[in-house]
């Protein structure tokens, strides 16, 4: 947090995003679509810890802004021909003004009424998109068809089905929002977010209009969320109202406490942790949401700073 | 059918509905008025309850009578004691932090409904009523059975309520809901009056499941609905607070069968729960609360 | 004009009247120190005034504006600080963190890390933190942290302020500090001081009001309470 070792905290995350540069070039096929998807999803992680690790803000119904970002997208090629930047964009903006509204409602409440208020307005949209089902496909979701998801750029076009291309742009995906990430909680209002979890009487005290200061978060964290169900959509092409679910809101939290809240690379290791524990079990059990359950408790039970918090605990004070 | 008979229906049908639901609810109420705990679990609870009646009215076969009557005495006792050893083995080394009680509830509820699935299936499975008496009323004829839950719910409320005013139990939970503090200081064991509130309201939930599966199946997923509409009911009523549950309750199970004959199911549940949501936001204390505490 | 009144100025909690019907004025320069026993309303006042809870009637006005509406947060960019009683600066954050909160809200000029830099580390140097300026701030000892505290409320560059308390718990020779600090402090600044220690109240106060039950006794220079009756009955329970 403090102004020392900038340059640390830089080189480390771009060393990250060079790794993950390597890896597409090492490992094989199979893998490019799981990695992809992985960090469209920590995408949606660090959308997460921006309010709930950051800010102390626990939501229970951020699978509404993904899903947002999801369907804004997904609507507007599907329905509307829009073209694949433009659908991009507007899945965004659908998240922003969702984020707005809800957290101008939402944010009226704290604590235990906050994670009830927001999981009931998830619920709410969730049921709009099976109510809305001509529109949406209900709960059977509706695919993106392939000669859509093409990226034209002048003369040449980047099919986004293409593994490759799908690779490279999650993963640019991933490092803007990561870089930005970084930025802003080691800016002065990443500052007045920490003090805000801290002690938010305190930080009134300070001259701080708290309340706008939260709400700009809640709009961040939703855009970043929108940001990552609009990559979804576009990357591998299915809208399904699964992705509004309870389910969607609690994953977010799981991933966040597994890798360490408020780290800004937790978001990453915890949803690929998961992801390799789901996958490692697998071959005993088909109940992954048994592991999702268990996980949770002995999360909360032994390890609520996760695997960057303890790690930044013992022994590297300086990580962001 | 006239349209009074009809409405006659409805409000039997609403009032069962309302039954049923006010006990959930007020297990889930009691748990969290006391504990301060929001126990997002108390539908899988209400869901083994269900389970589990179906298990022993099978195991035991003849007379259904006998099956159901054993069930709704051991299926509570034993989502009690699930309850039970959930709130030692967790709830209580988390030291009852409200945030992180949510988390640890929704794990418990995911590992539930997962070792459901893999233990009792997918399938819905019936439970064969007690007795099939019909009572016959000028219009219709209607479940004996039905009534008899409605009476039995009734009574349950009731004996609760006596053992929540009158009883020294009660007098314990009260002081420890209104100070656990004090209360500890004065020699009240809060520990063990929070294990046995949790499992209280446990058992609440599968009585009230056991007395709703002749009507309805038991099913894996059955936990879901039973959940919203306890929190609805709860925070309508007033968190807490045991008249206002019981009212919110009666309104809700009255309204819900009334709604759903205008609109759909789910526009029905968009509307309650941003209705509900709308309150928690602008009257916290819910429609019947005080606005102190 | 005095830079803050309060008319009328009431408070009640159920049906004790914490504060009740308080006419207050505060003339820009002084330092002014609230006295008081225990339960006498002296923090409720302060609290009000700093807007941390509302009035149930009355009126405070600051430098000719009615503030009686306005949130707390706006208070403190008007320029009135408050610093806790029961010592609450951000535990969890350094040091530095701390004062650079106030700091970068009242930063209108600079955009650059320099300008946070400098005011953080002047402010401390000023209070005797600078070498202590990366520790978490739950470890510094409990003087520091008080003093840690104030220098929270001076990085806010106010033009009044509250003091709840500041030297309680804190050594002798970490009082005879303060007291040279909150001297320094006055000379761009008025400062209100809640104050149990009766030499410190002695030495800096340019004039103290003595609150009891929560309206105001006696009002006066530190010589004219010392002599007045009522204040020592209050004190004392008894007239000498």
């Amino acid at each position: 947090m403090s102004e020392a070792s900038p340059a640390k905290a830089y080189a480390l995350h771009l060393g990250v995003i060079a790794l993950l540069f390597v890896l597409s070039l090492l490992l094989p096929e199979y893998y490019h679509g799981l990695l992809a998807r992985i960090m469209v999803l920590a995408v949606f992680a660090m959308g997460y810890n921006m309010l709930f690790g950051y800010v102390g803000l626990l939501s229970l119904g951020h699978a509404m802004f993904f899903a947002a970002g999801l369907y804004g997208a997904g609507l507007a090629i599907i329905q509307f021909d829009w073209s694949v930047p433009l659908a991009f964009l507007g899945g965004i903006a659908c998240g922003a003004v969702l984020a707005m509204v809800i957290g101008l409602l939402a944010l009226r409440t704290t604590g235990v009424a906050f994670m009830i208020v927001t999981m009931m307005f998830a619920q709410v949209f969730y049921l709009l998109i099976l109510y809305f089902a001509t529109w949406t496909g209900g709960d059977q979701g509706m695919v993106v068809p392939q000669p859509a998801r093409v990226l034209s750029l002048g003369a040449t076009s980047l099919e986004l089905t293409n593994p490759t291309v799908r690779y490279m742009t999650a993963l640019g995906l991933f490092s803007i929002v990561l870089l930005v990430t970084l930025a802003i909680v080691r800016s002065r209002y990443g500052r007045v977010l920490v003090a805000i979890r801290e002690n938010e009487e305190r930080t009134k005290m300070l001259g701080y209009d708290t309340f706008s200061n939260k709400l700009a978060a809640v709009v961040i964290s939703g855009t970043i969320c929108a940001a990552s169900g609009a990559a979804y959509a576009l990357l591998f092409g299915y809208v399904g109202s699964s992705f509004a679910s309870v389910q969607y809101s609690i994953l977010p939290l799981l991933w966040v406490l597994l890798g360490g809240a408020a780290t800004t690379l937790g978001p990453l290791i915890g949803t690929l942790f998961m992801y390799y524990v789901i996958d490692v079990t697998s071959g005993y059990t088909s109940a992954y949401l048994l592991i999702v359950g268990i996980a949770l408790i002995l999360l909360v039970l032994f390890f609520p700073k996760g695997i960057l918090g303890s790690i930044r605990q013992r022994w590297l004070e300086w990580l962001p | 059918m006239h349209f009074g008979p009809h409405l006659l229906l409805a409000a039997l049908e609403g009032l069962v509905t309302s039954a049923v639901l006010a006990l959930t609810a007020l297990g889930l109420s009691l748990v969290f008025g006391v504990m301060r705990v929001v126990n997002v679990a108390h539908g899988e609870f209400f869901m083994l309850g269900a389970v589990l009646a179906w298990a022993i009215t099978t195991a035991i076969g003849g007379d259904p009578a006998l099956g159901f009557l054993a069930a709704l005495v051991i299926a509570p006792l034993i989502v009690g004691a699930i309850a039970l050893v959930a709130e030692r083995l967790v709830l209580r080394r988390l030291n009852y932090n409200p945030e992180a009680t949510i988390v640890a509830t929704i794990g418990m509820l995911y590992i539930i409904q997962q070792l459901a699935l893999t233990f009792y299936g997918p399938e819905a499975r019936p439970v064969e009523p007690p007795f099939s008496y019909r009572i016959l009323l000028p219009w219709f004829g209607y479940s004996g059975y039905k009534l008899s839950v409605i009476a039995a719910s009734a009574l349950l409320l009731l004996a609760t309520w006596l053992v929540l005013t009158r009883t020294r139990i009660g007098l314990t939970m009260r002081a420890t809901q209104y100070d656990s503090e004090t209360a500890q200081a004065f020699g009240i064991p809060v520990g063990r009056v929070y294990g046995g509130v949790f499992a209280l309201g446990a058992m609440l939930a599968a009585i009230a499941a056991v007395l709703i599966v002749p009507i309805s199946q038991a099913h894996y997923l059955m936990g879901q609905d039973p959940l919203l509409l306890s929190f609805i009911v709860v925070i309508i009523g007033g968190l807490g607070s045991l008249r206002g549950t019981v009212v919110a309750a009666v309104l809700i199970g009255l309204s819900d069968g009334i709604i759903s004959m205008f609109f759909s199911p789910t526009l029905a549940k968009i509307i309650a729960t941003l209705l509900v949501a709308m309150v928690l936001v602008f009257r916290p204390q819910g429609l019947f609360g005080t606005a102190s505490r | 004009m005095p830079l803050l009144t309060t008319k009328g100025l009431s408070r009640s909690f159920g049906g004790l009247r914490a504060v009740d019907d308080v006419n207050f004025a505060l003339m820009p320069g002084e330092i002014r120190a609230v006295i008081g026993p225990n339960g006498a309303g002296k923090t409720t006042f302060v609290s009000l005034v700093s807007g941390r809870i509302a009035p149930s009637s009355g009126m405070i006005v600051f430098d000719g504006t009615d503030i009686t509406g306005q949130p707390a947060y706006i208070r403190v960019r008007q320029g009135i600080a408050y610093t806790f009683q029961i010592t609450s600066v951000f535990a969890n954050l350094s040091a530095y963190d701390n004062v650079a909160l106030p700091v970068q809200r009242t930063l209108s000029d600079g955009r650059s890390k320099g300008a946070v830099r400098a005011g953080v580390m002047a402010t401390l140097e000023r209070t005797g933190l600078a070498d202590r300026a990366h520790m978490p701030a739950g470890q510094l000892s409990y003087g520091h942290q008080r003093l840690l505290e104030v220098a929270m409320g001076l990085a806010l560059k106010p033009r009044l302020l509250i003091l709840d308390e500041p030297t309680q718990g804190l050594a002798d020779s970490e009082i005879d500090n303060f007291i040279t600090l909150v001297r320094e402090i006055a000379k761009n600044a008025t400062v209100l001081l809640i104050e149990h220690n009766m030499p410190v109240v002695m030495h800096l106060a340019d004039r103290i009001t003595v609150f009891n039950a929560g309206k105001i006794l006696a009002e006066g220079t530190p010589e004219a309470i010392r002599e007045n009756a009522a204040v020592q009955e209050a004190y004392l329970g008894t007239a000498p």
